[in-house]
């Protein structure tokens, strides 16, 4: 696709919305969404024990910042990362500190992690809060470091720390943020919950996400299947007097959700490759992280809980719970009515981006939005793998417009270079071409470890270029120190001449004056 | 006839005269292959190719004086890499060189060491810091493991490890070929 000149992407970019379009390839699935939507949201009562995980996005992890034996109240912060406080962690409650210890937490890899144990107190208290009362009036700057503080990340599955976010586009000059509330993957319906029961704190989330980053209005992109949603958005709105939000339905097709279908499917605009949403003005945030923001602004509460949904065909009675960070997702699971007799994977995320956990005592983590527990007969069982036909529906469904059977091709050879080129770094994990593929070849599979292997590269490529300065920053200092040395003894021996020198003529003219006074004799 | 031969020849050597001086005025300092293979090579400074470093390797291959198999730490993917660079055909690893290895980071257990300085010296990277009859350490993300350091401790107190792989290294693995279930839940009817 031709790109149009830059003053015209700006224009359209500044009218997203205005007019629909659509992005190549995607999938329409069956929702499933409804079955959970049915019960009202409820809170999940106090676990006997919190397990908070201290490592919640990718990366590194936060240190424990509590030892075991110490008294936490409700949103004081548990974790820390050193200077970047984004990535703090909080408590989920009041209590007491039991023991820091290595326990599943929920990561893709099964593996365990560092997780602060909370015994509830039952108080529920909060620690001091600093609300930002008249947050209309506050420095936009003030604002930013709240949501710095609070902890706050993309809740939309990414968890990416929003404030970096927020920093960047203020930096660049947004004029529209974009609300995501197009949740297209099947099951997951926290976010449209979350639009039905508290459409009020997204509303004002949007102003002061608006007032942080310097964006001119904001647009809430809701799904046309979403039917109460889009009238208690729109009251919602009409009541807090904010003529500069917009509402706009989108179809729903997968993975519509994702940052750059969706701006493309509101400005016909891709974002470029390796580029961001702010490169055309545009900064995009889900609907539960502007509650989040509103809460950490208004309340001064830190991110200490989130919307799950429970559903699949493998829970009693599917529905959407406000679970605190670190509670066992079996609680959560206890409290949909348990498991029906066919529950067969557990799996955390949706069905086609989630991954399965081994275990229902895994924690609650802030990228956890849905919890899917399915039965025998929706999993399909393992398929041979065979040779790709070259078919091509998979370059027909990727969203992204990459040649996923070509990029399958070489990853298996390791050809590296050529996988930067077909542009493996733009594939978004959606899992469409994996999903349609006859052969059942995992290529998602494929790109995230090719996408592994890069990074690997990268960082090996890092460090042979570091040692690489810094054996030749040594072999420098050596040469200069012989150099020096040489000089050294140069100027000693010149010395040592100079003092002969000196001393052969004192003895002359003592010589000469001694002959003088002989001669004068 | 005449002129077309005089044509040429003034055009030839005028395009001559031209490129000797651009020759002259742009020429780049640097052997430009010696940088491209030094790139491809690990930058351990182990030395196990007979050479003080990876760039006098580099130097020597690009005057042929050296075979493009004798470094143990690139392996068989750098030996690749060379041969695909320089357009030869790619051999094993030569055995006099030593084998290729899994890397490892040196570490120096603190409370054995005396003091001398003499695998500061010996180090290639400046990755061990300490002064005399100090305790010394190496800065293990600047260590290439180049084992440099081992044979001048008179106290046998520097370890080579596997560095510690922590959640933050965790990379999605390589498919097996019997993968996990794919799903059917959502598919269209």
């Amino acid at each position: 696709m031709r790109r149009p000149p830059i003053s015209e992407q700006l224009e359209r970019a500044r009218n997203a919305g205005s007019q629909l379009h659509h992005f190549h390839g995607g999938l329409r699935l069956r929702h499933n969404k409804k079955i959970s939507c049915e019960l009202p949201l409820e809170a999940t009562p106090l676990p006997p024990r919190l397990f908070v995980p201290m490592l919640q996005h990718s990366g590194l992890s936060a240190e424990p910042a509590v030892k075991p034996g110490q008294q936490v109240l409700k949103g004081e912060r548990i974790g820390y990362f050193g200077v970047k406080e984004e990535m703090a962690v909080h408590a989920p409650t009041s209590g007491t500190v039991k023991l820091l210890a290595r326990r599943p937490i929920s990561h893709p890899s099964g593996e365990d992690g560092l997780c602060v144990v909370i015994e509830p107190d039952g108080l529920d208290q909060w620690t001091q809060l600093t609300p930002i009362e008249n947050w209309q009036e506050a420095d936009p700057a003030l604002l930013r470091q709240r949501i710095r503080e609070a902890g706050i990340v993309g809740l939309g599955g990414a968890v990416f720390p929003t404030a970096i976010k927020v920093d960047d586009a203020h930096l660049r000059g947004i004029h529209t943020l974009i609300l995501n509330g197009a949740e297209c993957e099947p099951y997951i319906s926290c976010d449209e919950m979350l639009m039905r029961e508290q459409p009020g704190s997204i509303i004002l989330g949007a102003r002061i996400l608006q007032r942080a980053i310097g964006a001119g209005r904001t647009l809430i992109a809701i799904e046309d299947q979403m039917g109460a949603v889009n009238e208690s958005l729109k009251a919602a709105v009409k009541e807090a007097g904010a003529d500069d939000i917009d509402i706009v339905k989108v179809t729903t097709i997968y993975p519509e959700g994702g940052e750059k279908q969706l701006i493309q499917v509101l400005t016909g605009l891709e974002v470029p490759s390796g580029g961001r949403p702010a490169d055309l003005g545009l900064l995009c945030q889900n609907v539960a992280t502007a509650t989040a923001v509103a809460n950490a602004v208004v309340e001064g509460k830190s991110l200490i809980e989130r919307i799950v949904t429970v559903t699949g065909s493998g829970i009693r009675q599917p529905r959407n719970l406000l679970a605190r960070i670190g509670t066992p997702i079996e609680n959560l699971v206890d409290q949909c009515g348990g498991y029906t007799e066919d529950a067969a994977r557990l799996i955390l995320g949706g069905p086609m981006m989630g991954y399965a956990l081994t275990s229902d005592s895994n924690p609650v983590i802030k990228a956890a939005n849905c919890i899917l527990v399915l039965s025998e007969l929706e999993i399909e069982p393992p398929q041979a793998e065979m040779p790709c036909i070259r078919c091509g529906e998979c370059v027909r469904v990727c969203p992204a417009l990459l040649l996923p059977q070509e990029l399958n091709w070489q990853i298996r050879n390791q050809q590296w270079e050529e996988v930067v080129d077909y542009g493996l770094k733009d594939c978004i994990e959606c899992g469409c071409c994996d999903f349609v593929c006859p052969s059942h070849i995992p290529l998602v599979d494929w790109f995230r470890y090719g996408k592994a292997e890069l990074k690997s590269l990268q960082i090996e490529r890092g460090k042979a270029e570091s040692a690489r300065v810094r054996f030749e920053a040594r072999e420098a200092r050596l040469a200069r120190e012989k150099q020096e040395r040489r000089q050294r003894l140069e100027q000693k021996k010149q010395g040592l001449r100079d003092q002969a020198d000196k001393k052969k003529k004192l003895a002359e003219a003592i010589e000469r004056v001694q002959s003088r006074k002989d001669g004068g004799k | 006839m005449l002129n077309a031969i005089i044509a040429i020849t003034l055009l030839g050597s005028l395009f001559g005269l031209g490129l000797g001086w651009a020759a002259r005025k742009f020429r780049v300092e640097s052997d430009p292959v010696v940088d491209q293979i030094d790139a491809l090579l690990p930058q351990t400074q182990c030395g196990q190719c007979n050479f003080p470093g990876c760039r006098p390797y580099a130097e020597a291959i690009a005057r042929g004086e050296a075979d493009i198999n004798q470094c143990p730490p690139g392996g068989e993917a750098g030996i690749k890499a060379l041969a695909d660079l320089l357009g030869v055909e790619a051999k094993p690893l030569n055995p006099d060189n030593g084998e290729e290895k899994l890397k490892k980071v040196a570490v120096i257990d603190e409370p054995a060491c005396i003091g001398c300085t003499l695998c500061i010296q010996a180090c290639p990277v400046d990755a061990i810091v300490g002064a005399a009859k100090l305790m010394h350490t190496v800065i293990e993300s600047e260590c290439t493991g180049c084992e440099l350091c081992l044979p001048p401790c008179p106290v046998d107190c520097i370890d080579l490890v596997t560095p510690k792989k922590t959640l933050a290294d965790w990379r999605w693995p390589r498919p097996e070929v019997d993968h996990p279930a794919t799903l059917t839940a959502g598919k269209t009817p």
